[in-house]
C-alpha cells in the first residue's frame, strides 16, 4: 500500500512537471502551428538562473527558494518571447523552417549552457524541509513532491483564467480555432503570438526551477530530457489542448512510475500508450478535429 | 459607370458627391499557384451597394479575399483614396472594414458574446452594437450560449454582427444568404438594407432576389475576370445577358443557385 501511494504521489509530481513544459507547448502549437524543440532550453535556462540565484543568497531559505522560482520564470518568459520575435516571427506561416530554427536553437543553446556551467550535474540546495519527507499512510513521500504539484494546479488555474477572462485570452482562444478570421476582425494576432511564448517560457521557466529541486540536480540536459515526455504527453492530450495536456500528464506519469517499478519498463509504457492513442483517436484526448 | 444615379435615390443624406470608396485596378490573386483572379478592375461606390455576380468558381470569393489581403496579390487597391494593397489584414480591416465571410467562420468554441467581444475593434464597445441588437434579438438572448451550437441562420446572424458592431466605411459580405432557409434569407436582407442606409456594401450573392433587393450597381466576373459592369436594375432586366453571364435566370428561385459551393477553391 505505501509504495501504491509513494508511486502515486511521485508520478503526479513528474506529470507536475511535464504538464507545466507541454501547457506551453500545447498552446504555441495550437495557436501557431509551431512545434517549439527550443522549449527544453527556456527550461534549463529557468533552471540555471533559479540556481545562480540560490548559490549566491542560499537556497536553504524560504525566500530565497522562493525568489528562484519568480526569477526562473522571468527569465523562461524573457527567452521565449525574444525567440519568438527575434526568430520565430521571421519564419511565420513557414513551419518547417519554424521547426529547423527551435531544433538549432535547442542544440546551441545546451552547447552554451555546457560551456557556461560545465558538463557535469551541479547539485541544488533547498530549503530544510523539501529536501525532507513526509509519511502518508505509511509511505515516505519527497516534500518536493507536494511543491510540484501544487505549483502545476497554480499555473493551470492561472493559464485557464488568463484564457477565460482577458481579451488576450479571447483572442489566443479564437486564434487556436481559426487564425486568419481573427486577423479578419482587425486583430494583429502577432502580438498574441508573443504572449504565448512568453506564458510558455513562463511555465517552463518555473518548470526548471521545480525540476532541479525534484531530481536534485541542474544540468545542461534538464529541458532536452523533460521535452521528449511533454511532446508525447501534448500529442496525447490533443495539440492545443490545455485541459489535454493535464489530463495526460497526470495519465503517462503515473502509469510510467508503475510501471517502471514493477517492471521496468516506464519509457515503453509511455511510448505504446502513444502509439495506441495515434491509432485510435488521432487528435488526442481532446484534440480539436483536424482542419485545412 | 454611371453609378451615382442609382445611388442619389438611395441615399437623401447625399454623398454622391464622394468618389468611390474603394478603387481595384489590375488586381490578380494566386492560390497555391494557381491563378484565382486576373486582372480585375472595378470601383466600389461611397454609398449603396455593389453586388459582385458570376457563376460558381469564378473567384468572387477570391476577390474579397484579395482585397482583404487574405491571399496573395498583385494589383492596386485603393480604399478612401488610400493605397491598401501592402498591408497586412488587420490593418486594412482597422481602417473602417467589416468583412462577413462565406461559411460564416463563427468562432464555434466561443460564446456568442465573446464572437461580438472579439469583434469590438481595439476592445472597446463597437458604437453600433445597439444597432446588432436590434437587429438581431436572437443573439441577445443566447449570448451565453455557444456559436457552434447554433442553427446556421443564427450563425450568419452572429457573423453579421461582428461586420456591423463596427462603425466602418465599407462592409465586404460574401453570400450571406448561402444555405439558409427563405424566411431567414429575408431577415439577412432586411439586416443589410437597413446596414445600407449608413455604409457602403459590397456583396456576393447567388440569390438574385436578394441582389434585386439590394444592389444598385453590379459588377460581373467570368474566369477571374470582370465581363460586366452596371446598374443592378438593368442588368437584371436583361434576361439574356443574365442568362449569359450567369447561367440562371433573373427571376427564377434557381435551386442551382446554391450549390455546395467550389467558390474559388478558397481554402
Amino acid at each position: 500500500m505505501s509504495t501504491v501511494i509513494l508511486l502515486l504521489i511521485t508520478g503526479l509530481g513528474l506529470g507536475a512537471l511535464y504538464f507545466l513544459v507541454a501547457s506551453g507547448l500545447s498552446l504555441i502549437y495550437g495557436l501557431m502551428g509551431v512545434l517549439n524543440f527550443a522549449h527544453g532550453s527556456f527550461l534549463t535556462l529557468g533552471a540555471f538562473a533559479g540556481f545562480e540565484l540560490t548559490r549566491r543568497l542560499g537556497g536553504d531559505r524560504w525566500e530565497v527558494f522562493l525568489a528562484s522560482l519568480v526569477l526562473g520564470a522571468a527569465v523562461g518568459a524573457a527567452f521565449a518571447a525574444l525567440t519568438e520575435l527575434l526568430l520565430i516571427r521571421r519564419l511565420y506561416e513557414r513551419h518547417i523552417e519554424q521547426a529547423l530554427v527551435t531544433v538549432g536553437l535547442s542544440l546551441a543553446t545546451v552547447a552554451l549552457f555546457e560551456g557556461i556551467w560545465g558538463t557535469d550535474p551541479i547539485y541544488v540546495t533547498a530549503p530544510d524541509w523539501l529536501g525532507g519527507t513526509t509519511s502518508i499512510l505509511g509511505a515516505t513521500i519527497p516534500n518536493n513532491r507536494f511543491v510540484l504539484i501544487i505549483a502545476a494546479v497554480l499555473v493551470l488555474v492561472g493559464i485557464v483564467a488568463f484564457l477565460r477572462f482577458t481579451r488576450f485570452g479571447l483572442i489566443i482562444r479564437a486564434g487556436v480555432e481559426n487564425r486568419s478570421m481573427v486577423t479578419a476582425l482587425g486583430i494583429d494576432v502577432r502580438k498574441a503570438f508573443t504572449v504565448v511564448f512568453a506564458i510558455g517560457g513562463a511555465a517552463a521557466g518555473l518548470g526548471g526551477v521545480l525540476a532541479s529541486h525534484y531530481f536534485g540536480y541542474v544540468s545542461a540536459h534538464l529541458g532536452g530530457s523533460l521535452l521528449i515526455f511533454a511532446f508525447i504527453v501534448t500529442v496525447i492530450g490533443g495539440l492545443g489542448s490545455l485541459a489535454g495536456a493535464a489530463i495526460a500528464s497526470v495519465a503517462v506519469a503515473v502509469l510510467q512510475q508503475f510501471a517502471n517499478y514493477y517492471w521496468g519498463v516506464g519509457d515503453l509504457v509511455v511510448v505504446l500508450m502513444l502509439a495506441g492513442v495515434l491509432l485510435l483517436r488521432p487528435s488526442g484526448i481532446l484534440g480539436k478535429k483536424v482542419h485545412a | 459607370m454611371s453609378a451615382t444615379s442609382a445611388t442619389d435615390a438611395r441615399t437623401p443624406s447625399g454623398s454622391s458627391a464622394a468618389g468611390p470608396i474603394l478603387t481595384v485596378s489590375s488586381l490578380s490573386a494566386k492560390i497555391k499557384g494557381q491563378q484565382v483572379v486576373e486582372e480585375v478592375s472595378f470601383e466600389v461606390p461611397a454609398t449603396g451597394v455593389t453586388a459582385l455576380l458570376g457563376r460558381n468558381g469564378v473567384g468572387k470569393t477570391s476577390t474579397i479575399k484579395a482585397i482583404l489581403g487574405l491571399i496573395d496579390r498583385r494589383g492596386r487597391v485603393e480604399f478612401a483614396g488610400e493605397r491598401i494593397d501592402g498591408l497586412p489584414t488587420f490593418r486594412i480591416v482597422q481602417r473602417g472594414v467589416g468583412y462577413v465571410p462565406e461559411d460564416r467562420e463563427v468562432f464555434a468554441g466561443l460564446t456568442v458574446a465573446e464572437n461580438l467581444r472579439l469583434a469590438e475593434r481595439g476592445g472597446r464597445p463597437g458604437a453600433r452594437r445597439a444597432l446588432v441588437d436590434e437587429l438581431f434579438p436572437d443573439l441577445v438572448q443566447r449570448a451565453q450560449q455557444s456559436a457552434g451550437s447554433l442553427s446556421g441562420g443564427q450563425q450568419q446572424m452572429v457573423s453579421l454582427g461582428r461586420a456591423l458592431v463596427n462603425e466602418n466605411r465599407l462592409l465586404l459580405v460574401d453570400e450571406p444568404t448561402k444555405g439558409l432557409a427563405p424566411l431567414i434569407v429575408q431577415d439577412v436582407a432586411d439586416a443589410l438594407e437597413r446596414a445600407a442606409q449608413t455604409v457602403p456594401i459590397l456583396l456576393v450573392e447567388q440569390n438574385l432576389q436578394v441582389v434585386r433587393q439590394l444592389a444598385d450597381t453590379v459588377v460581373v466576373i467570368e474566369a477571374g475576370r470582370v465581363v460586366h459592369r452596371g446598374l443592378a436594375a438593368e442588368f437584371l432586366d436583361d434576361e439574356a445577358l443574365v442568362t449569359r453571364l450567369l447561367g440562371v435566370h433573373a427571376e427564377a428561385d434557381a435551386p442551382d443557385a446554391h450549390p455546395d459551393d467550389q467558390n474559388g477553391g478558397t481554402r
